[in-house]
């Protein structure tokens, strides 16, 4: 019965890292390959270790466990975050198929912090300044 | 089938399989930002087979590599991110 949960948890969580990095190597753009491969190894690497506390019967084993998830859960949001700021300030294009840069125009490119207000946003923006690719081979 | 065979003929392959994509991303990247998130999810990818060989070496300490791991992929990330948003493109 232990074995039968065992496996299943550890199919889901080897797919979900599969899954992730099949993500990683063909989405479209950074933004989508950040957004799938951070959640998505993220849950693999947490259940793999849900396995080793089930298997082991050992208190150890489950404090390492639940630390490692715990921290990786705790962090991984917000290194993703900090990455995907640091690739749109340094002008990393969007996938052409993007349909709205809610974004465009709304950091302060001088002081890297971000203008909330709608109203003040600067409406210089057109089709050939904007971040949102114009072909299928800048992203790639 | 026991369990034993399946984490070593089901789920170590299914792992490595993996960390070979997304060395191609991190070979192929056209920003250094990719390349990032693809070096931080090797790191995390990393953390899982040590916890795969853990539960079919049983070997308990090898859980603590795994937690020095996480914390330098955390912090590489970090550190990646700071100094890239702070270059100078000029």
């Amino acid at each position: 019965m232990i074995d039968i949960i065992l496996a299943i948890l550890s199919t889901i969580g080897a797919l979900a890292i599969f899954f992730a990095s099949l993500g990683i190597l063909r989405m479209p753009d950074f933004y989508l390959r950040l957004s799938v491969t951070v959640k998505a190894a993220t849950l693999g690497v947490g259940l793999l270790l849900l396995c080793a506390a089930i298997l082991f019967p050992d208190i150890s084993v489950t404090t390492k466990a639940i630390a490692i998830t715990f921290f990786l859960i705790i962090t991984s949001p917000i290194a993703a975050h900090m990455i995907a700021r640091a690739a749109y300030f340094t002008g990393t294009p969007l996938w052409k198929g993007t349909i709205i840069d809610e974004l465009a125009g709304m950091y302060n490119k001088d002081t890297h912090t971000l203008e909330s207000d709608p109203q003040e946003k600067k409406e210089d923006f057109t089709p050939e300044t904007d971040q949102i690719a114009d072909t299928e081979d800048e992203t790639k | 089938m026991n369990l034993a065979a399946y984490f070593d003929y089901f789920i170590l392959p299914i792992l490595a399989v993996s960390v070979i994509l997304v060395f191609i991303r991190l070979v192929k990247g056209p920003r250094v930002v990719d390349r990032v998130i693809a070096l931080d999810l090797i790191i995390t990818i990393g953390i899982g087979i040590i916890t795969v060989f853990t539960i079919r070496s049983h070997q308990k300490v090898l859980l603590d590599v795994a937690i020095i791991l996480a914390l330098i992929a955390f912090l590489g990330t970090i550190a990646f991110s700071y100094y890239i948003e702070k270059q100078n493109n000029d």
